[in-house]
């Protein structure tokens, strides 16, 4: 295998409006679930077998005063070494496989024989779910179906502002490193979080437990 | 937009004030992202609640709901107290030297001439001094105390920072960070733009707070530069095709005005709307006025618009002298019962309009009730709605299924004045038509029944020309289209050039007032080459201006200029203020760059030079403004309903010309213990307006799927609620329940020695569907509006917010 593909979601440059959100389920054919407001912008509350991408959102004061309001599309990192992987590799054959191509990892049927509580416990970024009915996992997949015929994942396409990035690993890299130094000048702690490791890469310009618990592993 | 979206980039310092970009409009946000990112610009983001849009720019002031002119004219105030205007372009380019009329005075919240009885304003003082030849006095050094630009500084020397910050709510140091870095524009290399909406346009002094930063941004030189102008981010995707088009009462196709009854013959009307100048190098441009409205009454009534018979003049509708039918007065007389039948297309006024409890009775008064939409709504379901005994409501609705955009062809208008064609995407399901079909329909019925029964007054729908069906008699776009372009009815030769009848007009500028060319729509004309060529249609990606002009992408009216007042980017000699922002230069007796708003030559030609602002008669940005209802200046009033018992800047508490609905349903309060939160009302990214499209769309009610009231945290520890609890929101008329979100991005405001807390609510919501979303913020909002438009005040009033 090259390098795979990548994903670069700048969060500096994202203002939650949500269509990479809407833009998974439609490609995906995930439902919208019947939710209520409980005093927060982010809906649905969590990922699920059914909502695959999911914008959370993260308000306090800063230092100075000000408010914040960070956003992190939270999705799959396709981890170059996916732990929930091995999991389940330990339980049932095939119940997740890696493409060659382009590193995506994607859950099978035979997923609902690995217990569920290892695989999600098993993931630093806690993205497994699991189908209440058929029990099978459930996550993002890339959109390997798109990306496997010359089109970019629904996510990176519905972005208005070019928030997110979709393309050779290598040049995904090279992108984030430059992005994260020139955001240093104004965000000395601005970061692309776990590089090294994953394929769906956030940059982000305060602590990650800022944005989301599991923004970062 | 005097601009349009891609030029946002060219910007280097972006004011969002009266508008939630990123959430409103997201596509904004890629120019505006992209000028931070290639340009270092800074962006500023005012705004009562901190929001999606503060969440990314450098700077989030907080001010108050309905302060917005005394935070702008504070801005005028630190731009003319530091002389950080553009000098020359303020001299040669705007009044700021014009001499004002003797007569004309302000004094302590008031302009000369205010009849208080009447709640309005006799103007004829608010003129300029013209001189034997009548074209106005000047003073070009402004040592005259009377010129436009000393009585501009002498108006806003009251609005110093501390008055400012004690009206606002906003702390100095932050008013001072705003006007430093604006004012930093106000040089030949550095460029601001404002982006509004909404957040301006809702207020009793909406137009005013537009023409607040319309003083900013002439006193800057930042109007027609790239990177610059005052730009109306449009909210439907076509709303700035359908006020092009007239969708308001006060005006023809083409922002024509609308005739009325005393206005008897054509003469009469083309008299009074045809401005005239005797300043030597303005052009005027609306000179040529009375070839639009010819053009227009030959396109609508063809062979029967005749000189003789006032080119069918007779047959439009007139409004009564001084008459309003905007849609609070609308709404008011269904409420009284005068107006027996409403035809509503493609609206949800039951969710959009204030007051609806108001609004939802006025419709219950009506006989019948003709609904087209995509789906039912509360609208069109108001019989069933809250509060109504179906038994007892006369009203006989009929809902015709509409088609949606996407199974439309035709043209879209953007914000950015661009037309671009769209094709059908799919046929519209069932019986649903196009709106241009029902309409289509609609009237060729009505001929058939003129033409058989005669009537009263036939002639304006007998002779109206209705030839715009396909080989099946179905409603074409494209054939209304280029009638709206509108053709040569004879062969015509202009200058060097002769065009055959038949041909379509290729631009205003060969529009005819002796009925040769017909016209729909003056500022249309153009978007067909005269071989017929749709240049909506076209989608070339050339620029070779670089600043993202993109000529040959759709069709921009007027004649595909793409900026706005593009002549007052160059200067005297025609070469650009900007050389590395060239919008216009001219080389060898040639103009390159954008569509040249005029093809005369630079200013320097004192025979056929022009000044920039073509529109305007005296041919310069108008600092001093004599054509609103309130006033030459913007001035600082409160909201009908605010939180202040007094006006800290004069006597005068609210606008003097706003009208006051005085029934029983538009109570309103001031100052009243019983109301004394502040209240300003929006949408959200997920829904659409009312909501009355995206409320079926799960994936939407997913993400937004309630109604909810955004309050700051120190108000909910006063109020004893938590995040997620159900609370009332209560206004003097009505009151609405709904989920409390607990946040930091609402602050309360000090006010002088009072904490002033302000709550956010969306309209988005129905009772319609789904079942448990929850009411509109509109059974809240106050029937008041804009003492020029009439629009609402959805932005401020007062209301009392109480855990269920």
């Amino acid at each position: 295998m090259a390098n795979g593909k990548s994903i670069l979601v700048d969060t500096s440059k994202c203002t939650a409006c949500r269509g990479c959100q809407v833009a998974c389920k439609q490609w995906n054919g995930l439902p919208g679930t019947k939710t209520k407001q409980v005093g927060t912008y982010q809906n649905p509350q969590d990922v699920s077998a059914q909502t695959w991408k999911l914008v959370h959102f993260s308000e306090g004061v800063k230092e100075n005063g000000k408010p914040y309001w960070y956003f992190f599309s939270e999705q799959c990192r396709h981890c170059l070494e996916p732990p929930c992987m091995d999991t389940i590799d330990g339980y049932v054959d095939g119940g997740a496989v890696r493409d060659k191509e382009t590193g995506a990892v994607l859950y099978t049927g035979k997923s609902k024989e690995a217990p569920f509580e290892d695989v999600r416990n098993s993931c630093p970024y806690n993205i497994p779910r699991q189908d209440q009915k058929t029990k099978v996992l459930a996550k993002c997949t890339m959109c390997l179906d798109r990306i496997t015929n010359d089109r970019i994942p629904a996510c990176v396409l519905s972005c208005p502002t070019g928030a997110m990035a979709f393309g050779d690993r290598d040049a995904i890299l090279d992108m984030a490193k430059k992005r994260v130094e020139e955001l240093k000048k104004a965000y000395p702690k601005a970061v692309a979080l776990d590089a090294d490791q994953v394929r769906v890469i956030y940059i982000v310009v305060d602590d990650a437990t800022k944005y989301y618990k599991f923004a970062a592993a | 937009m005097t601009n349009h979206y891609i030029d946002i980039k060219n910007a280097d310092v972006i004011l969002i004030m009266g508008s939630n970009a990123a959430e409103m409009h997201p596509i904004s946000f890629k120019w505006v992202l992209r000028a931070r990112e290639q340009r270092g610009a800074k962006i500023i983001h005012v705004d009562p609640r901190f929001t999606r849009t503060s969440a990314l720019a450098d700077h989030y002031i907080a001010l108050r709901s309905g302060t917005d002119i005394a935070f702008l004219g504070g801005m005028i105030k630190y731009i003319l107290d530091n002389k950080k205007y553009f000098e020359e372009y303020v001299r040669d380019y705007t009044n700021a030297s014009f001499i004002i009329d003797d007569k004309f005075s302000f004094n302590d919240g008031l302009f000369s001439g205010y009849d208080a009885a009447a709640r309005k304003y006799d103007k004829s003082t608010w003129a300029i001094k013209l001189d034997a030849k009548g074209i106005p006095e000047k003073d070009p050094t402004f040592q005259n105390p009377r010129c436009v630009l000393q009585t501009l500084k002498a108006h806003y020397s009251r609005y110093d920072l501390e008055k400012v910050s004690s009206i606002t709510g906003t702390p100095v140091e932050d008013l001072k960070t705003v006007y430093e870095l604006y004012a930093s524009t106000g040089v030949r290399d550095r460029a601001g733009t404002e982006l509004y909406a909404l957040g301006w346009t809702q207020h009793t002094v909406g137009v005013q707070n537009i023409r607040a930063m319309s003083i900013i941004q002439l006193l800057l030189g930042n109007m027609g530069i790239a990177g610059g102008g005052i730009n109306a981010l449009r909210g439907e995707p076509n709303v700035q095709g359908s006020t092009d088009h007239a969708i308001l009462s006060h005006i023809l196709p083409g922002y024509l005005k609308a005739p009325v009854a005393s206005q008897t013959t054509l003469e009469e009307y083309l008299k009074k709307n045809t401005p005239k100048t005797n300043e030597p190098q303005s052009a005027n441009w609306y000179q040529n006025y009375p070839k639009y409205m010819v053009s227009l009454l030959k396109a609508w009534y063809g062979d029967k618009a005749t000189k003789e018979n006032d080119f069918g003049y007779a047959n439009v509708p007139k409004l009564d002298d001084g008459q309003d039918c905007t849609v609070l007065n609308m709404i008011d007389k269904m409420y009284e019962g005068k107006i027996k039948g409403f035809t509503c297309i493609g609206q949800d006024p039951a969710v959009s309009l204030p007051n609806a409890n108001k609004v939802r009775q006025a419709f219950a008064n009506l006989d019948w009730m003709v609904h087209v939409n995509i789906f039912d709504n509360e609208t069109a379901s108001f019989w069933k709605g809250p509060g109504m005994d179906p038994k007892k409501v006369k009203t006989e609705v009929f809902l015709i299924p509409a088609a949606a955009s996407m199974e439309k062809a035709g043209s879209m208008s953007n914000s950015g004045r661009m037309l671009q064609w769209k094709y059908v995407a799919e046929k519209p399901p069932g019986d649903a038509l196009s709106v241009g079909d029902i309409v289509y329909r609609l009237v060729n019925k009505l001929k058939g029944l003129y033409t058989k029964q005669k009537g009263a007054f036939p002639d304006p729908i007998v002779n109206l020309v209705w030839n715009y069906a396909d080989a099946e008699g179905n409603y074409d776009a494209l054939a209304t289209s280029k009638a709206v372009n509108g053709y040569f009815l004879e062969d015509v030769t202009i200058g060097d050039k002769t065009y055959k009848k038949g041909q379509c007009v290729p631009g205003f500028a060969n529009l005819q007032a002796d009925g040769k060319t017909s016209s729909g729509n003056w500022i249309y004309c153009g978007a067909f080459a005269a071989d017929g060529t749709n240049l909506m249609a076209r989608r070339k990606k050339d620029d070779p201006t670089g600043l993202g002009l993109y000529p040959e992408w759709g069709w921009a009216w007027p004649v595909n200029r793409r900026i706005l007042y593009n002549r007052a980017s160059v200067d005297k000699n025609g070469q650009p203020f900007d050389a590395s922002r060239a919008v216009l230069k001219w080389v060898d007796g040639k103009w390159v760059g954008d569509v040249p708003d005029g093809p005369w030559p630079p200013l320097s030609d004192k025979e056929k030079g022009k000044l920039p602002f073509i529109m305007k008669p005296d041919g310069v940005g108008a600092l001093f403004g004599p054509g609103l209802a309130e006033g030459p200046f913007p001035e600082h009033y409160e909201p009908l309903e605010g939180p202040l018992s007094k006006n800290l800047l004069s006597s005068q508490l609210n606008n003097p010309a706003i009208k006051i609905f005085a029934k029983e349903c538009d109570l309103y309060s001031g100052c009243d213990p019983r109301y004394p939160f502040v209240c300003t009302t929006y949408s959200c990214t997920e829904h659409w307006c009312t909501g009355a499209e995206t409320r079926w769309m799960a994936w939407l009610t997913e993400a937004q799927p309630q109604a909810y009231v955004e309050i700051s945290r120190e108000l909910a520890e006063l109020r004893g609620i938590k995040n997620g609890e159900k609370v009332r929101v209560e206004s003097p008329r009505g009151k609405v329940e709904c989920v409390a979100m607990v946040t930091t991005r609402f602050r309360p405001f000090q006010v002088g020695d009072q904490t002033i807390h302000q709550v956010g609510m969306t309209f988005n919501y129905g009772w319609l569907f789904p079942k448990d979303c929850g009411d509109t913020a509109n059974l809240l909002t106050p029937t008041v509006g804009d003492a020029n438009t009439m629009t609402p005040e959805y932005k401020a009033f007062m209301v009392n917010v109480t855990k269920v």
